[in-house]
């Protein structure tokens, strides 16, 4: 695995201290010593090119954001502007026309994600640490309803939402309380629609921790009488607080960056309810061409919680995809 | 795993559940229990009230709605009235047949799929091997390859609509260098799947490396030290004795992948609108605009439920071979 002995410890320093393998690479030190700078020379070359490639597309679009529209026209795609072609005022404008979108989002990003992972974390329980026949077939059930292309849904979607429930009707008497309007309604749908389709990833999500934990512990607890609920609140809940923060994690990017539900319900980009991403697919469309520096600034914009979250919480995001 | 214990803990749960919570009705169980009280006492329901409420809200929004979607594709509903369901049959399916956008749609769909997908296969493996060659600030760079996987379609989008740009974009100045283009990325039939696989690719390949990166770690250390003291060569020793070793994450890693690739409609959606460049048209592309520009709603359901035929012939074999191999 590694050739030369200035690299940093290895993964599983239990696995190196094995009979045989300490010969085997110090049998000819000398040997290796050129050959494996080269080798490490050209492995860092990669991996930082490779950073590069990774980190462009946003280093041009941060350096784009900054610009006048004149300095886009004259200077490198990717070096930052003069002193004179320098600019925050598209960040002011994407600003103005993205908050309410953001507002908007955060109503019923975080919502929805606490009730996916409550949920998830339920019907896991149910379903992995009680033993019960025919588990398999709704197991089975939920984890198809991760794959489901969401085209296959969004015509019934949008049908059972403004015609059969009608909520912002059904619920008049509530927007004459405070801090309620009718498009608050829309947000609730939202809410739910979304708390519909995030629980099978995040039951699935959940159950792949409880397959791990000690089964015994639950039939113990429960051999002493204690009731499901119990076993769920006193045992699987406090041990499941590193998954919930996973979920967590996970579930908000999902909802914030959805954009085929904002667009089947919300429908509109002009409707108060609108969410920040539907708000940016159509920010800056003029008929003159498109504003690139405008739309670089709304995208940053847009990305902000979702990007601080991920630097905050990378190896909880990585956790969450890997699963 | 726990099937032999289970049979015994079985027997004693059965008793036990009673015996604990109940000593009293315990001793007059044989004539008082009755079939009643056994129901309720089966782990189906007593386990029902954490799995069944979710599985119902879930259970309505996914497989109803696509059983509905089935009933509206039967009807010829269009247009702003209602939807009348006196009347079903197959001729929007028929009508699919015959409608040659279909057939670039269904062509342009696939050719995503595979290409995107065995892309970000082989580009995902190689950061994964590279990573996994004790690499200082390892997660760092894990961190970095990962990040644009946190961000929307929507937003990415706007990224490579700079990147692409005819004039002043990176990719068309970078290839003037070597006195090459411009190149309209976004514009030119025969480039723009390509371009836009090769942005999902950007996006996607660090969810391919996590995936290995997570099996490779499982791969005990001796043999990478046991092919060494054969003399196997570096390159060698991967593609004989570890890259085998990955086939199941590769195989997991390709079903999230080609499901990622059906949800490109955001990413298209934000470049083009409802109308992608000629040679981008995918189904998911085309379900939209035949359902919210056109208000063809009984043609887009067609589409829609075979969209979802086709994530099922994906899904549903993967789904039985973990059942298969007990990883359910």
């Amino acid at each position: 695995m590694s050739e030369g002995s200035n690299t940093p410890g290895p993964v599983d320093p239990g696995a190196r201290v094995g009979e045989g393998s300490d010969e085997s690479r110090e049998s000819d030190p000398s040997a290796f010593t050129t050959s494996s700078a080269l080798r490490r020379v050209a492995l860092y070359g990669t991996v930082l090119a490779l950073v590069a490639f990774y980190l462009t597309p946003i280093e041009t679009g941060l350096v784009t954001a900054i610009k006048t529209s004149e300095a886009v026209r004259t200077t490198l795609p990717f070096l930052p502007p003069g002193p004179d072609g320098f600019t925050v005022e598209k960040w002011v404008y994407a600003f103005d026309a993205l908050s309410h979108g953001m507002v908007n989002s955060m109503l019923f990003t975080i919502p929805s994600t606490i009730l996916c992972a409550v949920f998830g974390s339920m019907a896991a329980y149910g379903l992995t640490l009680v033993d019960w026949r025919g588990q398999i077939a709704v197991l089975a059930l939920f984890i198809a309803g991760i794959f489901i292309p969401y085209q296959a849904v969004i015509i019934p979607l949008s049908e059972f939402w403004s015609i059969w429930m009608n909520l912002d009707e059904r619920l008049a008497f509530l927007w004459a309380l405070p801090l309620l309007e009718p498009h608050h309604a829309t947000i609730l749908e939202l809410i739910v629609t979304h708390t519909g389709y995030g629980i099978p990833i995040c039951t699935i999500l959940f159950r792949a921790q409880y397959k791990t934990m000690s089964w015994e512990m639950i039939e113990a607890a429960r051999l002493d009488g204690a009731s499901l609920w119990r076993g769920y609140r006193r045992i699987v809940l406090p041990l499941s607080v590193p998954m919930f923060a996973v979920v967590f994690i996970f579930q908000f990017t999902q909802v914030w960056n959805e954009f085929l539900f904002s667009l089947t319900i919300i429908r509109s980009v002009g409707d108060p309810a609108a969410s920040v991403t539907l708000i940016l697919s159509g920010l800056g469309e003029a008929l003159e061409g498109v504003d690139f520096p405008l739309r670089m600034a709304g995208a940053f914009i847009a990305a902000l919680p979702t990007l601080v979250v991920y630097v905050l919480f990378a190896d909880q995001f990585a956790e969450g995809v890997r699963v | 795993m726990r099937n032999p214990l289970e049979a015994v803990v079985e027997g004693v749960r059965e008793r036990g559940v009673e015996t604990g919570e109940r000593p009293a009705e315990a001793d007059e169980r044989t004539t008082e229990r009755s079939a009643l009280r056994r129901l309720l006492d089966r782990d189906v329901v007593q386990s029902a009230p954490f799995w069944l409420p979710p599985f119902l809200l879930m259970g309505f929004f996914v497989y109803a709605a696509i059983g509905w979607n089935f009933v509206i594709s039967l009807t010829d509903y269009a247009g702003f009235g209602t939807i009348d369901y006196s009347t079903l049959n197959f001729e929007n399916y028929r009508a699919m047949l015959t409608d040659p956008g279909m057939w670039a749609a269904t062509r342009n769909t696939f050719a995503l799929l595979v290409g995107f997908t065995l892309v970000c296969l082989v580009v995902g493996l190689l950061l994964a091997i590279l990573l996994d060659r004790e690499v200082r600030f390892e997660r760092t760079f894990r961190t970095i390859y990962l990040l644009p996987m946190s961000l929307s379609f929507i937003v990415t989008a706007q990224f490579w609509m700079w990147m692409y740009n005819f004039n002043f974009g990176i990719v068309n100045r970078a290839l003037g260098i070597f006195g090459l283009g411009p190149y309209s990325w976004l514009g030119d039939p025969g480039l723009v799947l390509g371009s836009v696989i090769f942005a999902l690719v950007w996006q996607f390949s660090g969810y391919t490396m996590v995936v290995y990166l997570a099996a490779l770690r499982a791969i005990p250390d001796d043999q990478y030290e046991a092919a060494r003291v054969d003399g196997a060569s570096t390159a060698r020793l991967y593609w004989r004795v570890i890259i085998p070793q990955l086939k199941p994450a590769m195989v997991s890693a390709s079903v999230v992948l080609v499901l990622f690739a059906l949800k490109a409609f955001d990413f298209l959606y934000a470049i083009w609108g409802y109308r992608p460049r000629r040679g981008a048209d995918i189904l998911a592309t085309k379900m939209v605009r035949e359902a919210f520009n056109k208000q063809e709603w009984a043609y887009a359901s067609a589409i829609a439920i075979l969209l979802f035929v086709l994530s099922l012939s994906v899904i549903a074999p993967y789904l039985y071979q973990q059942h298969r191999q007990g990883n359910l």
